[in-house]
């Protein structure tokens, strides 16, 4: 007998060890989720992903699945409270998609349309960050960064590098980069990792790329980032 | 410097869980934490760089800049701002000839602000190099100036300066008890260890830091893991703004302390153990090393300890001012050398803790209480209390009374009994729990100090009706933000907009809407927050909001809307770079 649980009423199997978010995808059930990538260890940072365990929240990507659990996942208070921690999202930064190169393929404005999201409604931040240009392939824009630290355990966890890390306390978070000068271009950073090529919006970006694909022809364009994750990351549920 | 941090990090045999004790060494050489010695540091200790400089930009008390040879911060906890702490600190700005939060221009020496120091008992009070400065008053600050221009050492410094008094106002059942100097470790492995905790589970006790889990259980649990190391851990890092209790323990019962972390180390069988103390009770270190070794020399610690074939040792840990390291997995983290973000769950610590390991992780006070459980038995500690709430608490007092200090009650004892104690009149409410408790108002007196009712992990400060409600609001909204680990989405960017928020309503620009969204925007970050920090900050407004709604609608503005920046302050960049300063240069916020 395989192991079940409930999302949304729709029974659910899973594999002792697993969390909510892999059995959830592996079953065709898209929790929204940005910090979350199959491929890494789970973060659990941007609580995108909570979802009511027997009347508790918990986070989907963490928390391990187990014998007859209520989940809830989609309802009115469940979608209009991750609409409202994507808003804190966009005001932390400054996301002006518009002009953003990775408009229809950013994650965060994805999962933004996702939950319908029509406004910022926090006050703006306006933070000063600053952009880093100066590796040769690869730059930051510390502008769009959502310490997701998926660049972070991309880089430790797949190319074996440290090359970046989340530092500060608080509201004074930010990226850094592992070279004595701060500065990408002198870390161990190549164009082809992992690291560079993992960030669900546009912070980290490839030179030389841009617009190479136009806007009207890119992911979310065509489809919700639900259909877009079920589809991608569904099949290496168990690394 | 190379040579330095090689001796240092050499005489912490290169362990990078000792991070923390190699920087605060560093820091003391230096005023701060220069970037070579980050690199000779990565290097020596094969750490990222990026892991030592977050771990520097994560904990208040390291600086990547000096901080100057006198590093002075006050306090700024409700307690002491009560205490006329802003007043004081202007006279220190004045008389130092140094702004707020910056280093004087010959570098000798920096001011700033810092959370709540545990001497609320008698502020205001503050640090200098890290150590407790209390009492403070005009004359005082005078005489710290003089030493600061004349560059006196510290060890010259009057001791009076740095003078901490116990102020056990009323002990009970535990501050009645004398130290404890191996009774409890022979009573325990008298009786057996496995009886011992029967009598530990008879006493009822729960943890003291405010969550109450119940004690027995967890070294249950951590005993009956499967694992060849175990570890014990005292959480020392009484960070809640409005406690103190820990410390006047440490200071003169430490024995008990680390009698009861012995205790429970021979009963789970771990041989390691830490007492993590938060970084401004760094005063009280030497005292509780000189414990240490005393306990040694008398074969309560170490190897074949009483010549009953068990070994325990304990090293003491210092902090380096981080609230969030008192949330027991955070409090890990740090001990692991790292920085102090709170760990997801499950694992809890009882199966993977400390380096992976079967941990308990307890208060300074349920230590002691477990110690003395162990000689009375679980029947002495249960006699007092209520049903749910077996025992005794400590609780810390300060505010509007006339004996702040410290108070042992019995569970079940009411906030108005407790008062009447401590001489406090005309009052208006208590924050019971410190900014993440609650607060309640003169309506609820009658409410009782236990887990059924109000919790808490001592804090009680006490507001007469002098005082604005919105200001402590204030106090404490500014506290979160400050203290936010920034790990969750939740708790980083709502703590800071909640103080936003509150700043806005507070400083007179509030419209109808904006209790509205301030409620809103509580909920969010209580119920989505990874961790206790998150979920209880919005306490302080919700619980005031609840009770004196009519206190923030008197603070809105009679217009349904008003943004939430400054319209005409934001046009300042704007009126320097055209030159222009006429009335036309200026917009008002809203026309009226």
């Amino acid at each position: 007998m395989t192991k079940t649980f409930e999302i949304d009423g729709k029974k659910i199997p899973y594999e002792e060890g697993q969390t909510i978010m892999q059995a959830a995808s592996a079953a065709g059930v898209y929790i929204a989720h940005l910090c979350h990538n199959p491929q890494f260890t789970p973060h659990g940072s941007c609580k995108l992903c909570t979802v009511k365990v027997n009347g508790r929240n918990c986070s989907a990507c963490t928390f391990p699945a187990s014998e007859g659990q209520n989940v809830t996942n989609v309802s009115k208070e469940l979608n209009e409270d991750r609409e409202k921690i994507t808003q804190m999202l966009f005001v932390e930064g400054n996301h002006f998609c518009p002009s953003c190169e990775k408009t229809g393929n950013c994650q965060l404005q994805a999962v933004a349309y996702h939950l319908n999201m029509t406004d910022n409604h926090y006050p703006h931040f306006f933070e000063n960050r600053e952009v880093d240009a100066s590796h040769p392939d690869v730059m930051i824009d510390h502008n769009r960064c959502i310490f997701c630290t998926l660049c972070v355990r991309a880089s430790e966890e797949v190319d074996g590098k440290n090359v970046f890390a989340i530092s500060g306390r608080g509201i004074d978070k930010r990226l850094i980069v592992n070279s004595k000068s701060g500065l990408l271009k002198d870390s161990e950073l190549d164009g082809n990792d992992c690291a560079a090529h993992i960030c669900p919006t546009g912070a980290i970006l490839i030179k030389r790329t841009g617009y190479s694909v136009p806007i009207g022809q890119r992911i979310y364009d065509h489809a919700h980032i639900d259909a877009v994750a079920l589809a991608s990351e569904g099949e290496v549920h168990d690394l | 410097m190379h040579n330095y941090i090689l001796q240092i990090a050499q005489e912490n045999d290169f362990q990078s869980t000792r991070l923390l004790k190699i920087l605060h060494a560093i820091q003391k050489r230096y005023f701060y934490i220069p970037d070579n010695a980050i690199e000779v540091l990565a290097e020596q200790l094969q750490l990222p760089r990026t892991h030592i400089q977050n771990v520097v930009a994560f904990y208040s008390f390291f600086h990547t800049q000096s901080s100057g040879k006198y590093t002075i911060l006050i306090s700024d906890s409700i307690t002491d701002l009560m205490l006329g702490k802003s007043d004081l600190m202007s006279y220190f700005e004045q008389k130092l000839k140094v702004d707020i939060g910056s280093v004087r221009a010959d570098g000798l020496v920096s001011l700033n602000n810092t959370s709540c120091t545990g001497m609320c008992d008698q502020g205001p009070a503050g640090l200098v190099n890290g150590y407790a400065l209390t009492h403070l008053t005009k004359p005082r600050i005078d005489q710290i100036v003089n030493y600061v221009n004349r560059e006196t050492p510290l060890a010259q410094w009057d001791s009076d300066l740095f003078r901490v008094d116990d102020n056990i106002v009323k002990p009970d059942l535990l501050l009645n008890e004398k130290p404890l100097h191996g009774h409890a470790i022979t009573s325990t492995l008298t009786r057996g260890l496995s009886e011992t905790l029967a009598e530990i589970e008879l006493s009822g006790l729960r943890g003291r830091g405010g969550a109450g889990y119940t004690t027995a259980w967890k070294w249950k649990f951590c005993r009956e893991e499967n694992a060849t190391q175990r570890y014990i851990i005292c959480n020392a890092d009484e960070g809640e703004p409005g406690t103190f209790k820990d410390r006047v323990l440490l200071n003169s019962y430490a024995d008990s302390v680390f009698e009861g972390m012995t205790v429970a180390a021979a009963i789970v069988g771990a041989t390691q153990g830490f007492l993590y103390l938060r970084g401004e009770y760094v005063h009280l270190l030497d005292k509780l090393e000189a414990v240490l070794e005393a306990r040694r020399v008398s074969n309560l610690l170490g190897s074949n300890i009483l010549q009953n074939g068990f070994d325990f040792d304990i090293e003491i840990c210092l902090g380096a001012g981080a609230y969030i390291c008192g949330e027991e997995s955070a409090l890990i983290e740090s001990l692991e050398g790292k920085a102090g973000i709170p760990r997801n769950r499950p694992p809890y610590p009882v199966t993977q803790g400390y380096l992976g390991k079967p941990t308990v992780v307890n208060n300074v006070e349920t230590y002691v209480a477990a110690a003395n459980i162990a000689v009375h038995g679980g029947a002495w500690f249960a006699d007092k209390g209520t049903s749910k709430s077996k025992g005794t608490k400590i609780l810390s007092i300060s505010g509007d009374c006339k004996a702040r200090g410290i108070y042992e009650y019995a569970f079940g004892t009411t906030v108005k009994t407790i008062l009447a104690d401590c001489g406090a009149i005309d009052v208006l409410g208590v924050q019971v729990g410190g900014p993440s408790g609650v607060f309640i108002s003169n309506d609820e007196f009658e409410r009782k100090i236990a887990f059924e009712d109000l919790a808490t992990g001592g804090s009680f400060i006490i507001f007469n009706h002098t005082r604005s409600i919105l200001d402590v609001v204030h106090n404490f909204s500014h506290f979160f933000a400050h203290e936010s680990c920034g790990f969750c989405t939740p708790c980083r960017v709502g703590t800071s907009l909640l103080k936003k928020q509150v700043d806005k309503i507070v400083e007179g620009h509030g419209s109808a809407g904006d209790i509205v969204a301030l409620e809103e925007l509580c909920q969010v970050i209580k119920n989505y927050s990874h961790c206790g920090l998150g979920q209880t900050a919005a306490n302080p407004v919700l619980s005031s909001l609840e009770r004196y709604p009519e206190i923030y609608q008197a603070m809105l503005k009679k217009i349904s809307y008003e943004p939430g920046f400054d319209l005409d302050k934001s046009l300042e960049t704007a009126r320097r770079m055209a030159n222009r300063d006429d009335a036309a240069a200026h917009l008002a916020q809203v026309e009226n």
